[in-house]
């Protein structure tokens, strides 16, 4: 069945229930990936998946839900028989309505849309890249983890007031983590991943050249002292931390008690006020973008911090409700309707004199820790109290000399590092999870030898 | 009910499938593949929600799929659908073929059909109708999130339950045919107390497989008042001073550290990539003498025990570490093929869209002759890790783990609660390091993410006394 028809069997076996308020999202996807060990081919992987999800209301107008793979006529009746009856345990206390915004108009952009290279073709590329990477320094032995894949999906979403959207993609993804080793030296190991909208997308030599870079920059480390430091984030990093802790511009988190803002939180002061911050899921750069989210809102850029100050909160079409305003385009489908970020964009606003300009990654001599990635952010991080004390791999600048550092954490408060925010540098740049400079905060602690 | 409807030239869950099965796996051993594995699955999973005094969210779920794997030499081809019918299973199979781009059938390996069905389903058809209702799971949830509210200081209470019931057929050109059923249930408990500037949380999780009745018989009491009474310790505990100190690691979680920072350097895919330090150890020291580790699957009712793995083999119990010397590796089929490890029935998947892989299943540090007072008053300045939180192991073996309850031990006593604190170390350099065993072993639920998936685990020690470890803190 394609996705009209799955429309119209999902209305006949609703009618046939006689349930008159449903909704729906379903993804269909072919994905295709391989993986290489020293030329060989490792292992080999081909996905075909679908999954909808189903929504219906009851007599009360509570809601109840049903997921499943099954897509057959049979299944479909299934799951709607099956949400009919988690109906009668709907949360009485927070309706969920249709989004208001399901049938505005979204904006369809170039999908551009790749074709199938095809499993031989992915082969071909990664052993090639694979071998280019072992061959770029005689200490890199192995490329122990790497993949290679492209994927092709639809998603729809359509409920029985006629809202149906749908929009088609591809996407291509190469990760290369390399391990370098030297003897009487511990191994390290660093990596890099590059998507794109196809194969012919990903530039394979920047991703060889960078993995490379990174893995035998730290073949000559030492471990830092434990103390309070200078502290500069990449912009991944830096992303890592702000994603971290989006629960703070989550209106879901906030009516759920474990976000550090509250509903009257919008206007308070976070940072300084040098730091812009913004959701752009539609955004140019951004792969993996959706013109319109679980519950079919379209998906636009908000405004998350306005010179240092919140200026948004990310909503669903139930907590928009609850605050008031209207839903933003960050909701999941469910029976409780989780909220998330897409695309977080970081960057220096108007009023930013009272930034230390002189603090420029490439260029100052002054002591700092400069924080490439951070690492085991789900173990790490407690976003409810806005802790968090993470394993990063970095180098310590000193005396103008750069040395990895050997195996350190940063802690710290989230509160605490925004304010603390020194410079914000001039240029941007692109990664997987969004768009950030590089970001200096003063005195976090970093542990490494005691 | 696990059930589908009755199709020709489909497979049928409670039916015999022997037919088609040996049709699709002659169809790739005739196409030149080494090897031919099928395994389908059908789901019925469902997840409740208890926030304050309401439920807030029932979510029911069902599906069917299957995996296909095929091996040519030491590599392979892994298809997964939705297709349960004979066309869609052979096109898998096609193209599986395809991937791997056999073209020398000449060397044929034997495929003599399917061997007699072992079906361990038998006694289990029954679980679905003894598993509580929603209704009974609901009850009970929110009688959790009331006896969490002990004070006015909680401002969140949150109580979740999931069942999933998962149907498995396992056939594969070596002969093997099984089917399995397995349940596993697992209920959580979290709070957030908070007192002016004052943060702190709490959680506890607790599970079991194949006991449909478990959930009635839990003791919500005492789980709240457990998951409270940690949160309230926490609530105005001071940061710890970073450093490099001994600590004691409690039981039942506390050997989360081991799974992680250990066990996943025992498991064949980690010596298929060269990634553990510890490949080429069998039968050397690798631990201090007192550390007797096992990984097994048959502890009745426990978390990660299976009657049979994902690849069709019973688990076995594998001693992996014995007196601190390292005895055995956990191994699948890829990793008996490709390191020559004997499989140990821990081939295992999250669900029928992943390959299986190498996996832990029930792993934890036996028991010593120690109390857990033995062990606290050996320490003049340390650390007592009560309870963890989560954690993760780096590419070269480097942890890091999140101390969630952490008090100090000052001249042998315990004294004041601490947060924010992490452990921090390599495998080989702390395992010699764990010097004192106590003797009061105990296992605790946990899933686990990895090349294969999320698969329901155990983790489990006594508690244990580490000489010397890095602590990060403020």
């Amino acid at each position: 069945m394609n996705s009209r028809e799955i429309t119209t069997q999902i209305s006949k076996a609703a009618d046939f229930l006689n349930l008159k308020k449903w909704d729906y999202g379903a993804s269909f996807s072919n994905d295709y990936s391989v993986q290489v060990d020293k030329g060989d081919a490792k292992q080999l992987k081909a996905s075909q998946k679908q999954i909808l999800t189903l929504r219906v209301w009851n007599e009360s107008n509570l809601v109840g839900i049903t997921t499943t793979s099954d897509i057959s006529e049979s299944g479909i009746k299934k799951a709607l028989n099956q949400a009919n009856i988690a109906s009668d345990f709907g949360n009485k206390n927070e309706r969920t309505e249709f989004s208001p915004l399901a049938k505005d108009d979204i904006e369809v952009k170039d999908a551009k849309k790749r074709n199938p290279v095809g499993i031989k073709k992915l082969l071909t590329l990664l052993r090639e890249a694979e071998v280019k990477l072992l061959k770029s320094h005689e200490s890199i032995k192995s490329v122990p983890y790497n993949g290679l894949s492209e994927s092709f999906y639809e998603r729809v979403y359509a409920n029985s007031d006629g809202a149906f959207r749908s929009y088609t993609k591809s996407q291509a993804a190469l990760y290369l983590y390399a391990r370098a080793e030297e003897k009487n030296k511990k191994p390290r190991s660093s990596g890099s991943v590059k998507l794109g909208y196809g194969v012919e997308d990903i530039d394979i030599e920047s991703c060889i050249k960078d993995a490379c870079n990174k893995t035998i920059s730290h073949l000559n480390y030492s471990s830092i002292k434990t103390d309070k430091y200078l502290i500069c984030f990449s912009p991944e990093s830096f992303l890592t931390i702000i994603n971290a802790f989006s629960s703070m511009f989550n209106a879901r988190s906030i009516l759920d008690g474990v976000s550090l803002s509250n509903k009257n939180s919008i206007g308070e002061k976070l940072s300084t006020v040098a730091l812009n911050i913004y959701d752009d899921g539609l955004h140019e750069k951004n792969i993996s973008s959706s013109p319109f989210d679980g519950e079919g809102t379209p998906t636009k850029r908000l405004c998350l911090i306005n010179k240092g100050r919140i200026e948004n909160f990310i909503h669903s079409e139930s907590t928009a409700r609850i605050f008031k305003t209207i839903p933003t385009g960050h909701a999941g489908l469910g029976s409780k309707v989780s909220v998330s970020p897409d695309w977080i964009v970081v960057e220096k606003s108007e009023e930013n004199s009272n930034l230390k300009t002189s603090l420029d990654h490439s260029t100052y001599e002054g002591e700092f820790v400069y924080i490439e990635e951070l690492n085991a952010i789900h173990a790490g991080v407690r976003a409810s109290q806005g802790s968090f004390s993470l394993p990063f791999d970095g180098w310590h600048y000193k005396n103008g000399k750069k040395i990895s550092i050997e195996s350190a954490t940063v802690a710290g408060d989230i509160k605490y590092l925004l304010k603390n925010i020194v410079n914000i540098e001039s240029s941007q740049e692109v990664t997987t999870s969004g768009i950030s400079p590089h970001i200096w905060v003063d005195e976090l602690s970093i542990t490494g030898d005691a | 009910m696990l059930s589908s409807q009755i199709k020709s030239n489909e497979i049928v869950f409670g039916s015999c499938n022997k037919d088609l099965l040996e049709e699709i796996i002659f169809y790739g051993m005739g196409l030149g593949a080494d090897f031919v594995e099928i395994f389908i699955e059908n789901t019925d999973n469902s997840s409740v929600l208890a926030e304050e005094d309401f439920i807030t969210s029932v979510s029911p779920s069902f599906g069917k799929g299957a995996g296909i794997r095929i091996f040519k030499d030491k590599k392979d081809g892994f298809v997964s659908t939705n297709d349960l019918t004979k066309h869609g299973l052979m096109r898998s199979v096609s193209q599986a073929v395809e991937m791997l781009d056999i073209t020398d059938n000449k060397k044929r390996e034997v495929f003599n059909g399917l061997d007699k069905f072992r079906d361990y389903s038998l006694s289990k058809k029954k679980w679905i109708n003894e598993v509580p209702s929603i209704h009974e799971i609901s009850e009970k949830l929110l009688l959790s999130t009331k006896s969490l509210k002990k004070n006015n200081k909680i401002i969140t209470r949150k109580g979740s339950y999931s069942r999933n019931l998962q149907e498995v057929i396992i056939a594969s050109s070596d002969g093997t045919y099984a089917s399995d059923i397995r349940l596993h249930q697992t209920v959580g408990l979290n709070v957030i107390a908070s007192d002016a500037q004052y943060r702190s949380s709490g959680s506890r999780r607790f599970g079991s497989s194949g006991m449909p009745k478990e959930f009635r018989i839990w003791d919500h009491e005492q789980a709240a008042n457990d998951v409270f009474e940690s949160s309230m310790n926490m609530l105005y505990a001071d940061y710890v001073d970073a450093g490099q100190m001994p600590v004691v690691l409690a039981n039942k979680f506390g050997g989360v550290i081991f799974h992680e920072a250990c066990g996943h350097l025992l498991e064949t895919t980690q010596i298929e990539r060269g990634t553990t330090p510890f490949e080429n150890k069998l039968n050397e020291k690798i631990a201090h003498k007192s550390v007797t580790a096992i990984d097994e699957g048959i502890s009745e009712g426990s978390f990660g025990s299976l009657s049979v793995d994902d690849e069709g083999m019973e688990p076995e119990k594998s001693v992996l570490i014995k007196d601190g010397i390292l005895k055995k590796f956990i191994s699948d089929r890829a990793g008996e093929l490709r390191t020559g490890h004997k499989r140990t029935g821990s081939g295992r998947r999250q669900n029928y869209s992943f390959a299986a892989a190498s996996r832990m299943r029930n792993t934890y540090i036996a028991q010593g002759e120690h109390s857990k007072e033995d062990l606290i008053n050996s320490i003049s300045d340390g650390l007592y890790c009560k309870s963890m939180g989560g954690g993760s192991v780096g590419a070269t073996g480097q942890f890091n783990f999140a101390v969630e309850e952490g008090y100090l031990i000052k001249n042998g006593k315990l004294t004041s609660p601490v947060k924010g604190a992490t452990l921090i170390g390599e495998a080989k350099e702390v395992m010699p390091k764990i010097s004192m065993c106590g003797n009061d072993l105990e296992l605790a639920p946990g899933f686990c993410g990895s090349i294969s998936g999320s698969v329901n685990v155990t983790v489990g020690q006594p508690h244990i006394k580490v000489d010397s470890i890095t602590v990060g803190g403020r």
